[in-house]
C-alpha cells in the first residue's frame, strides 16, 4: 500500500482534526484526513433532522474559537460568514420576567435593578481579568513537570510571570474561589435568583455539576477565559457549525490535505512499536509517519490502539477520565416561530431558561441519581430567525441544550425518552405558549445517542469532563498532556486535550504545532 | 487463645491449615505474620532447621503465598502483556520464574507462574496484587480471581525430598524436571498438584492441595519422611537457604514500586540484573519502553553478591570505595552467615561503576559486644550469584539420597 502513503494521518474530521489536517498542510505535510461519518464536522456539524429542517446537530454556538485561528487559516476566505454576533442572553423566569446579559460588557444587564445592578459591574469586571489571565494558560502546551528542558521551564515561567501581573488582590481571589463553587460565588455578590440562574447555568453548562458543586468556578472562568479571544463573542455562523467545519475543511484542502468521508477507521497500525498507519473498517489500510487522533482519548487508546499496546498505569488513568456525559440535545421543527413569553420576537439570543441555581441544583439532584431532570434547564436558540436557509419558509427551528441528562438512565433511555421529551417541551410550553402544537419535528439526543452518533464515548462533548483535575498538564492524563502518546508517532488533537472542549480548535492547532517541532 | 469462632476483629491473622499440625511442633512458639495469616519464624532452631533444607528434607507452609488464577481466551496475551517474559513460549505443565514492572520498568513484584491448561494460569506472587491485575486485564478476555484460600501448599526442600515423595508413592515423580509440575495421587486418593520449585537453590518440591487435604499431606510427608530425618522449617532458616541461592526477598530486596513514596527508591528490574527476564522482542508488556531506554543507557545501580570477610554478618552495612569511609557507594540488603558455603555472603545494591566481579568495597558493620557498639570497616568482595548452586538441584531424574 506504498502508494497511499502520507506525512500525517488525522482520524476523525472534527473541527480540531480538520484545524490540525489545515496546519500541517500548511506547513508542507502530505495530510489525509479520514472522517467516519457523510459529512466532515463531528459534533459540529450541521444535520437535516427533519426535511427541509437542518440544525448544529451537537454544538451550535461558536463563542470560543479564538480570532487569530480563523485569521491565520484565512477562515472568511474559505466561505465563513456570522449570521448572528455578539448574541445577547436572555434570561427568563415566569416569576421576574427577562435579564438581558451583553457578552464583553461589564454593564449591569437590562432588567436587574437596586445592589445587582451596582454589583455587577465590578463583579464582572474582576471576573474577566481572571478570565484573561487564565486564557494564557489555554493556548499553550501544557509544560511537563520535572523535566529539566528549557522549553517547559520557559512555559512555567511565562505562566507564573503572567499571574504575578494579574496582582496581589486579584491573584488571592483567585486563589480564594478557584476551588469554589459557584453558588457560594454568587450570593456573595448578588440577590436576583434570575441573574443568579443565569449566571450558574454558564458555569455548569455541559458538565456533570451543579451549581453547588465544588469547582463550578473554575469551569466558569474558563467558559469566560476560552471566550475572550473569540473574534465574534457569542455567534452563530451562516449555515450552523457545520459551516465553520467546511471552511476548516477548504482551508485544508488549498493547502494541500486530502480529506475523505465514511471511512470509519477501525484500527491504530504499529509497526516497530511505532504507529505507522491505520486500517479502515473496510480492511483498507494507510500508511504514514504520524497518526493524530481526533478521536476521544479513550477511544484512541482503548478502541484503535488497543489497550495490550499501552502500559498498565497509563491504561488505568486512560479508564478513570471521567467521560460521562450528562447533557442532552433537543432539536425541533417549527411550523410557526416561537414566541417567548418577555421577548419581543423569535430573537436572534441566546435563552437561557434557569431560573435560580437553586432550580437547576434540583434539576441536578435527578441526574445524581441516574434520574433525567423533570424541570431541566435549558439554553434555547432559535437558529433560524438569523439564518432562515435551516428551515423552510415561514418555519423555524429550535435547538436547545438539556441539563442533565444521566448517561445511564436508571429506568433506561429506550423506554423513557419520550418522558423526557414530554417534561422538556411541557417547560418550553410555559415560557412560550403555543410552542408545543407548532412541533412538526422532534429530536432528542441523549449522551447514548451522542456517543453512538459522533463517537464519542461516554458522549461527553468535552470528550473528558473539565474540572481542574482534568486540566492542563494533567489532560486528558499524565504521559498524554503534550498531544503525544505514550506510542512514538501517535498524537492526538481532540476536545479531551488541553485546552478542551467547545468549538474552540485550539487543541488541533497545538497538536499540530507539537507534530512540526518533533519532526524539525 | 483465641478461638476459631471468635469474630474476624478479634482474631487479626487468619491461620492456615497446616496451623495445628505446626503448633504441635513449635518449640519456641515463634509465629510471624505472612500476607495477613500467622506462620512460624521457628520451630526449634535456626541452624537444625537450616540443615534440614541442605542435609535432608524440610516441610515448610506456602499456604499464605498469594495465588491467583488466570483464565480465559486471552489470558496468554494477557500475562504476556502483565509479565516481562515470554509466556506463549511457556507449555502447559510448565512453570516459569517472572517479574513485572510498572509503566516506567520499575519492579513491582516477582513470582511464578504455573501454565495449568492451555488457557489457564495461576500466577504465585508475594505481596496482593488484584487490583494492578485487574487494571491490566482492560481490554482483555480474561477472568482473574484470587484463590490463596482455596488452596493449601506445603514447600518440600532438600536433597531426601525427592525420595520422600517417592516413599509416600508418588512413583514417578524422580522424572520431573526443574520447573515442570504434575498431579498425583498418593494416600487414599488425595490428589496433589506437584511442582519441581523451591525458594532454596536445592532439589525441591511444592506440593498443592485442596485445602481439606492439607493436615493428610503433612501427615503423609512426615510419616514418609522420618526415616529421612524430615523437619518443620520456619521463615528464618528458609531465608539464609534463599541467599545462598543468590534469590530476592521482596521487602528485603526490593520495595514494590507500588508502594515505593519517595522520589528515586524504586528500582528498575535492570537493576537487579533481571534482564534475562526481559523479553523485549515478544512484543508489548507493561515498562517495556521505559526498559528498553534504559537498556540503552548505563544502569545507575546494579544488585550484587558479596563475600565479605570474616564471619559477622553485614546487616544493613553501608557500602564504601574506600577503607576510610569517605565515599558512600551503596548498602546491603540482606546478609548471613553461609553454613554450607562458609562464607559471609550478602546482596547489596551497588552503584554501577563499582558492580564488577571482584572489585573490592568496604562494609561498614556495627558490632555488638555486650552492649559494647563497635564499628568495623571490612573488606567485601563483589561475587557472581548464586552462592550456592548443587548439581542435585538440576539433575533428573532426580537423586536418591
Amino acid at each position: 500500500m506504498s502508494a497511499c502513503r502520507y506525512d500525517c494521518i488525522v482520524v476523525g474530521g472534527g473541527h480540531n482534526g480538520l484545524t490540525c489536517a489545515a496546519y500541517l498542510a500548511r506547513a508542507g505535510r502530505s495530510v489525509l484526513v479520514l472522517e467516519a461519518q457523510e459529512a466532515v464536522g463531528g459534533a459540529a456539524r450541521t444535520r437535516e433532522f427533519a426535511p427541509g429542517f437542518r440544525v448544529s446537530a451537537c454544538a451550535h454556538l461558536l463563542h470560543l474559537m479564538p480570532g487569530w485561528l480563523s485569521r491565520e487559516l484565512d477562515l472568511p476566505r474559505h466561505g465563513l460568514r456570522m449570521a448572528a454576533e455578539r448574541m445577547p442572553t436572555f434570561a427568563l423566569s415566569a416569576a421576574a420576567g427577562v435579564l438581558r446579559i451583553d457578552p464583553r460588557t461589564h454593564g449591569a444587564p437590562a432588567g436587574l435593578s437596586g445592589v445587582d445592578a451596582r454589583a455587577y459591574p465590578r463583579y464582572a469586571a474582576r471576573m474577566n481579568r481572571l478570565a484573561a489571565a487564565l486564557s494564557a494558560l489555554l493556548e499553550a502546551v501544557p509544560p511537563r513537570l520535572g523535566t529539566g528542558a528549557w522549553r517547559d521551564r520557559l512555559t512555567l515561567l511565562r505562566l507564573g510571570a503572567r499571574l504575578r501581573f494579574i496582582g496581589r488582590r486579584d491573584l488571592r481571589e483567585a486563589l480564594r474561589i478557584g476551588g469554589m463553587c459557584v453558588q457560594d460565588l454568587l450570593d456573595e455578590h448578588f440577590e436576583s435568583p434570575l441573574l443568579k440562574g443565569a449566571l450558574a447555568f454558564d458555569a455548569v453548562l455541559g458538565t456533570n455539576y451543579g451549581p453547588r458543586s465544588p469547582g463550578t468556578v473554575f469551569t466558569l472562568l474558563y467558559r469566560m477565559a476560552a471566550g475572550t479571544a473569540s473574534a465574534h463573542a457569542v455567534a452563530q455562523p451562516a449555515g450552523g457549525l457545520g459551516a465553520l467545519c467546511e471552511a476548516l475543511a477548504a482551508a485544508a484542502r488549498s493547502a494541500g490535505a486530502t480529506i475523505r468521508t465514511g471511512v470509519p477507521v477501525a484500527s491504530i497500525v504499529l509497526r516497530d512499536d511505532r504507529a505507522a498507519g491505520v486500517r479502515l473498517e473496510t480492511g483498507e489500510e494507510f500508511e504514514a509517519g504520524c497518526i493524530i487522533s481526533n478521536a476521544d482519548p479513550a477511544t484512541t487508546f482503548l478502541d484503535l490502539l488497543g489497550a495490550e499496546h499501552l502500559d498498565t498505569g497509563f491504561v488505568r488513568r486512560v479508564a478513570h477520565l471521567r467521560t460521562r456525559g450528562m447533557t442532552a440535545k433537543l432539536h425541533l421543527a417549527l411550523e410557526r416561530p416561537p414566541r417567548f413569553a418577555g421577548l419581543e420576537d423569535a430573537s436572534p439570543g441566546r435563552i437561557v431558561l434557569a431560573p435560580s441555581p437553586e432550580s437547576i441544583e434540583c434539576a441536578f439532584n435527578h441526574a445524581k441519581y441516574g434520574e433525567f431532570s423533570t424541570l431541566p434547564a435549558l439554553e434555547v436558540l432559535v437558529p433560524s430567525a438569523a439564518d432562515p436557509t435551516l428551515a423552510p419558509h415561514g418555519k423555524h427551528v429550535l435547538s436547545a441544550v438539556v441539563q442533565y441528562a444521566p448517561y445511564r438512565l436508571a429506568a433506561g433511555w429506550t423506554e423513557h425518552r419520550h418522558q423526557f421529551l414530554d417534561a422538556i417541551l411541557a417547560l418550553l410550553e410555559a415560557h412560550a405558549p403555543g410552542l408545543r402544537d407548532s412541533v412538526c419535528a422532534a429530536e432528542l439526543l441523549t449522551p447514548q445517542d451522542i456517543e453512538t452518533q459522533f463517537r464519542i464515548r461516554g458522549g461527553h462533548w468535552h470528550h473528558a469532563e473539565l474540572a481542574l483535575d482534568q486540566f492542563f498538564m494533567v489532560r486528558p492524563v499524565p504521559g498524554a498532556a503534550q498531544y503525544r502518546a505514550p506510542v512514538h508517532g501517535l498524537y492526538l488533537c481532540g476536545a479531551g486535550c488541553h485546552p478542551g472542549g467547545g468549538v474552540m480548535g485550539v487543541a488541533g492547532r497545538n497538536a499540530a504545532r507539537e507534530v512540526l517541532r518533533e519532526a524539525a | 487463645m483465641l478461638t476459631e469462632t471468635e469474630p474476624h476483629y478479634r482474631q487479626p491473622l487468619l491461620r492456615t491449615r497446616f496451623h495445628e499440625r505446626m503448633r504441635a511442633y513449635s518449640q519456641v512458639d515463634s509465629f510471624i505474620p505472612w500476607s495477613g495469616y500467622s506462620t512460624v519464624d521457628v520451630f526449634t532452631s535456626v541452624e537444625q532447621e537450616y540443615f534440614a533444607i541442605r542435609n535432608s528434607a524440610s516441610l515448610y507452609d506456602l499456604t499464605p503465598m498469594v495465588k491467583y488464577r488466570v483464565a480465559g481466551p486471552q489470558a496468554t496475551r494477557y500475562l504476556d502483556r502483565l509479565l516481562t517474559r515470554s509466556v506463549a513460549k511457556l507449555s502447559p505443565g510448565k512453570v516459569a520464574y517472572a517479574i513485572w514492572c510498572d509503566d516506567r520498568g520499575q519492579l513491582i513484584d516477582d513470582g511464578t507462574v504455573f501454565r495449568i491448561a492451555e488457557s489457564e494460569y495461576r500466577l504465585c506472587t508475594a505481596e496482593r496484587q488484584l487490583d494492578w491485575l485487574l487494571d491490566s486485564s482492560i481490554g482483555f478476555d480474561v477472568e482473574i480471581t484470587e484463590v490463596t484460600a482455596d488452596i493449601a501448599a506445603l514447600a518440600l526442600q532438600g536433597p531426601c525430598s525427592c525420595s520422600v515423595l517417592r516413599a509416600m508413592g508418588l512413583q514417578g515423580v524422580e522424572v520431573l524436571a526443574p520447573f515442570e509440575f504434575k498431579h498425583f495421587v498418593f494416600g487414599a486418593g488425595t490428589a496433589a498438584l506437584v511442582s519441581r520449585t523451591g525458594f532454596t537453590g536445592d532439589l525441591g518440591y511444592e506440593l498443592w492441595v485442596d485445602p481439606s487435604e492439607a493436615e493428610r499431606l503433612w501427615d503423609g510427608l512426615m510419616d514418609a519422611g522420618r526415616v529421612r530425618t524430615i523437619r518443620p522449617v520456619g521463615s528464618r532458616a528458609l531465608n539464609i537457604a534463599r541467599l545462598e541461592a543468590g534469590f530476592l526477598m521482596p521487602n528485603v530486596d526490593f520495595v514494590s514500586s507500588a508502594h515505593t513514596l519517595r522520589n528515586g527508591t524504586a528500582r528498575s528490574a535492570l537493576e537487579f540484573g533481571l534482564g534475562w527476564l526481559v523479553d523485549f522482542g515478544k512484543g508489548h508488556f507493561t515498562g517495556r519502553r521505559a526498559l528498553l531506554e534504559e537498556s540503552r543507557r548505563k544502569p545507575l545501580r546494579r544488585l550484587a553478591g558479596l563475600d565479605v570477610a570474616g564471619t559477622k554478618p553485614a546487616h544493613n552495612a553501608l557500602l564504601y570505595s574506600d577503607r576510610a569511609g569517605r565515599r558512600q557507594i551503596g548498602s546491603v540488603t540482606s546478609a548471613a552467615w553461609s553454613p554450607t558455603c562458609k562464607r559471609n555472603l550478602a546482596l547489596a545494591m551497588l552503584d554501577a561503576p563499582h558492580f564488577d566481579m571482584g572489585r573490592q568495597v568496604w562494609a561498614e558493620i556495627y558490632v555488638n559486644r555486650e552492649l559494647v557498639w563497635q564499628r568495623r570497616m571490612v573488606p567485601a568482595r563483589v561475587v557472581e550469584r548464586p552462592f550456592f548452586a548443587p548439581a542435585r538441584r538440576r539433575a533428573t531424574p532426580a537423586g536418591d539420597f
